[in-house]
């Protein structure tokens, strides 16, 4: 793996609004009620100490992917050489080993044509040299995307400088969704 | 003890099943988005007032995303979430496909037919002529919302009428207009005039912005964020907003004034109020001061609940940040009944921070000079919109929709027909689903003009489908902005059905009427095209570009020490109004106790969700696997206390035994144990309203207690308590 793929996402800023729910459906022309990005907001205190956190999740394209170790068939693969996980419809036979194998929230979830379908880090945007979708539409424009190990590239930059967090680093997965807090 | 609560709010699954597919899916060769012939067409959002432009992408024939117009001020390439869905709008199922008129049926009961747009056209135009010849033109109103109404605008001044009633007005931004106005000699408008993007710090009363998806609102409040804004929110409740700031004042609801009054007391007494700005542009300083001196923050915590060192604290942050503080005005104010006195409270504190007209305050709005397309003189009407309000209401600049609809009840009303055009009516006034009915009973005409099934066709005699802004032209967005700017909406798509965009409808019905010389066009990119000449475009280069921004000709902020009159009778901001104590209002802001609160009974406080418009949106069939129905947001204290959980499904009672629909509970700490909070838009009746029909509940049904301002007729919401009704084990299954 010679490009690492990261997207950092500010939860300082984040509102919790799901645009970026609708702007990867509409993009990405997702089946009615499936979803490849969600959005989850975690509270903590009792009132009126609160704090609220919100946090657009999805795949985090691990570094080390289990859902791909895992898979039977092959088709979770990394595209090109980088960490973007991608499945394989036609190699694909729907066994759901990949979910079992995902520790994360971060569910596949099953295409009615009867393949696992996934966030996909709109690599067919990333190949233009564009953002995903979500990131795109993101009105606070508390989501970045970019090549981690460039130390100029903003995602770099933000990890340099702000306190972040990414999901169950315990597991060995090596997530790249970062959260800054 | 740290407590935790994990709500997906969004990717909601479950629905699944219920919601009919409007995108094909993929095949199994998987081509990726855009690869097949990809078209965008220039379009003006119209899931809200804000109007963002974007642009409409459709692949290979089949409508696929809509995108932020990179060169827009309101969205700066950024569609809020309901924009992003806007499609859902197009491809609901449900829309009015064919002009419907009442008739009897077999049974004797009333209902719709389907009928040809001719025979529904000439039913409207012979029933609008009769009213005219017996009673006269001005006894036709228009309710409306949105920018498609002006065709019906246009429509009804031919005619002969001048009531155009927007309940945007007195159901939501009213008070905070009027009480600018009564200040400032000039309103705050829309876009808000709100220079947030520069302030250094920004207070929130009453406006839950992140929850409210107002675009640019949203996005500079981000902006301001980013640069380390010192954010103040007063909510009952624990916002989003309230979730980013550095104060938030958990205030006992309806006691804002009490807290305003403190605060200005604080800069006052303190001397931190801008003593330059007051001196060179305000008049009735020495009233005020003396007004506050009665106020200090240990009066106003027995009101707020709200510690006095915090509200010292808070007020000493906003003068530290003056004049960049921003002291919000919000948008939905009407509240208890002295809104209009609320929100003077909040621009007289504005005018001690020396904030209106300031960087990081209020910008001053320009707008492009953009020409009427030649038309004749309209007749002078016969009377104008003051004839609903009687003696009522003295400072009311627009027609009061609750009041047109009390004009329009009774043989000898003054209403005799209605237009209605973009607005749910009964989901939008409180409590106002009796008077429907009657006013019903006593029109001569109810026209629905809308795109949806909603609720308010139920009450017409005849409905004209509409087709989506997707589907038409409407006028030139031409918004008083930061920067001038012109916004094209076209159709990115074919009406389907039969139906039709406004401006057609509207020419039909004129020519019908004989009134063809105020529609002297065939179509109505005719108009556009005509305008857009005048000010150097074309509509051949706004069909490419969508956006065309124009500079500014005038400063955006007020120059160091420069010389101003206001348009006040003064010429200066008025912090006493002369004009209130003439009509026998309070010149100064005075706190009202709020309505007290029953024994285990709980305010009923209410407000938007990201995800939706309202009642306009929950049947988007995009936007429902969002966000499919509201939830009941009560305190921990309170769930112990009902024994109610997460889930569970409870009915509302309120102070006047009126009972809901059936809602969800959601409890959370995020509310405290005197309130409870749910958005508004949810609990629609209508049958044919498929997705939403019967989820969650409508919070206006139990708004009976309705707090008028006396000043300008706003219809205070906010009065309103509301208990538990359990619903019975059936009803959970
Ligand atoms: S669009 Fe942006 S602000 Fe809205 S939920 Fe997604 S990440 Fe958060
Ligand atoms: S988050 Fe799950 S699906 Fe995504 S790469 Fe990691 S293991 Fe695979
Ligand atoms: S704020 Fe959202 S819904 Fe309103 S006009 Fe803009 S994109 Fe549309």
């Amino acid at each position: 793996m010679t490009i690492r793929y990261a997207m950092v996402i500010d939860t300082r800023t984040c509102i919790g609004c799901g645009d970026c729910v609708v702007a990867c459906k509409t993009e990405n022309k997702t089946p009615v009620g499936l979803n490849r990005d969600w959005v989850v907001e975690a509270t903590r205190g009792k009132w009126p100490n609160v704090r609220t956190e919100f946090r657009s999740e999805r795949c985090n394209h691990c570094s080390n992917a289990t859902c791909v170790t895992l898979c039977p068939t092959g088709a979770s693969h990394y595209w090109r050489d980088t960490n973007i996980v991608l499945v394989e419809a036609n190699k694909c036979t729907g066994c759901k080993a990949c979910i079992a194998a995902c520790p994360y929230d971060a569910r596949l979830i099953m295409h009615p044509d009867g393949y696992i379908d996934k966030c996909t880090f709109c690599h067919h945007r990333v190949e233009r040299g564009d953002d995903p979708a979500c990131v795109s539409s993101c009105p606070t424009q508390c989501m970045h995307f970019g090549i981690l190990d460039d130390a100029g590239s903003k995602v770099s930059q933000l990890l340099k400088t702000r306190n972040y967090k990414a999901l169950m680093t315990e597991t060995g997965n090596e997530p790249n969704v970062y959260y800054l807090t | 003890m740290d407590r935790r609560e994990f709500i997906k709010v969004s990717g909601v699954t479950a629905a699944a099943a219920t919601v009919p597919s409007i995108f094909l899916s993929g095949c199994s060769t998987q081509p990726n988005p855009g690869e097949g012939e990809v078209t965008a067409t220039p379009t003006v959002c119209d899931i809200c007032f804000w109007k963002c432009a974007g642009h409409v992408y459709v692949e290979d024939s089949v409508p696929w995303k809509i995108i932020g117009n990179d060169e827009d001020l309101h969205s700066n390439g950024r569609l809020c979430t309901r924009g992003t869905g806007g499609l859902g709008a197009y491809q609901d199922k449900d829309r009015l496909k064919m002009p419907l008129v009442r008739t009897v049926g077999p049974n004797g009961q009333q209902i719709f037919r389907e009928a040809s747009w001719d025979e529904a056209l000439d039913i409207i135009a012979k029933r609008m002529q009769k009213i005219a010849d017996e009673h006269g033109a001005d006894r036709v109103a228009l309710l409306n919302h949105g920018a498609g109404a002006s065709h019906f605008k246009n429509l009804l001044r031919g005619y002969g009428s001048a009531t155009f009633s927007a309940p945007s007005y007195a159901q939501c931004r009213g008070p905070r207009e009027v009480a600018f106005q009564l200040t400032y000699g000039e309103g705050v408008g829309s876009p808000d005039r709100t220079d947030m993007e520069h302030s250094r710090c920004i207070v929130l009363i009453g406006s839950h912005i992140g929850e409210n998806l107002h675009n640019g609102q949203v996005q500079t409040l981000t902006r301001a964020l980013e640069n380390g804004v010192s954010l103040i929110t007063v909510d009952p409740r624990f916002s989003v907003a309230a979730s980013k700031s550095q104060h938030w004042l958990p205030i006992r609801p309806g006691t804002d004034v009490a807290l305003l009054l403190a605060w200005m007391n604080v800069l006052i007494s303190e001397g931190l109020y801008d003593k330059a700005y007051v001196e060179q542009y305000a008049m009735g300083f020495e009233q005020l001061a003396a007004h506050v001196r009665q106020f200090p923050p240990e009066w106003a915590y027995l009101q707020t609940g709200l510690e006095p060192e915090l509200i010292r604290e808070t007020a000493r942050e906003m003068a530290k940040n003056a004049p960049a503080t921003l002291v919000h005005p919000g948008r939905h104010t009407t509240w208890y009944g002295d809104d209009t006195q609320r929100e003077r409270a909040i621009a007289i504190l504005n005018t001690l921070l020396g904030s209106w007209g300031r960087p990081g305050g209020f910008y001053i709005q320009e707008k492009v000079k953009l020409p009427n397309y030649p038309l004749p003189d309209y007749p002078k009407p016969k009377s104008t919109f003051k004839v609903a309000h009687g003696d009522d209401y003295p400072f009311a600049t627009q027609p009061v929709s609750n009041a047109v609809i009390d004009a329009s009840i009774g043989d000898d009303a003054h209403y005799k027909g209605w237009l209605v055009y973009g607005t749910n009516l009964p989901m939008t006034i409180p409590g106002v689903r009796p008077k429907l009915r009657q006013a019903a009973d006593s029109l001569d005409l109810i026209v629905v003009i809308d795109t949806m099934p909603a609720e308010v066709t139920g009450y017409a005699d005849v409905i004209l489908p509409e087709c989506t802004y997707l589907e038409r032209y409407d006028e030139l967005r031409n918004a008083a902005e930061r920067e001038p700017s012109l916004a094209l909406r076209m159709p990115a798509f074919k009406p389907r059905h039969d139906s039709k965009p406004g401006w057609w409808i509207a020419k039909q019905l004129g020519e019908r009427l004989g009134l063809q010389k105020y529609f002297p066009w065939n179509d109505y990119s005719e108009v556009l095209d005509w305008q857009l000449k005048q000010v150097g475009s074309s509509l051949d280069e706004m069909q490419q570009i969508g956006v065309k921004n124009f500079p500014r000709k005038t400063p955006k902020y007020f120059q160091a020490g420069e010389a101003r009159r206001f348009n006040t009778p003064s010429g200066k901001i008025e912090l006493y109004s002369q004009r209130l104590a003439d009509r026998g209002f309070d010149p100064l802001p005075v706190y009202k106790r709020p309505p007290e609160r029953p024994d285990n009974y709980y305010h009923l406080n209410y407000g938007r969700m990201p995800a939706h418009t309202f009642s306009r949106t929950t049947n988007n069939p995009l936007l429902f696997q969002l966000a499919p129905e509201n939830t009941l947001w009560i305190n921990s204290l309170v769930a112990r206390q009902w024994k109610l959980k997460t889930g569970d499904s409870v009915r509302m009672q309120n102070q006047d035994g009126i009972v809901s629909k059936s809602i969800r509970v959601r409890v959370t700490e995020r509310i405290g144990p005197d309130s409870v909070f749910m958005a508004h838009g949810f609990g629609h009746s209508a049958k044919q309203l498929r997705l939403t029909n019967g989820l969650g509940a409508d919070d206006s049904a139990l708004m009976t207690n309705v707090l008028i301002d006396p000043i300008m007729g706003a219809t205070g919401m906010r009065g309103n308590f509301v208990t538990f009704v359990k619903n019975s084990e059936q009803e959970h299954a």
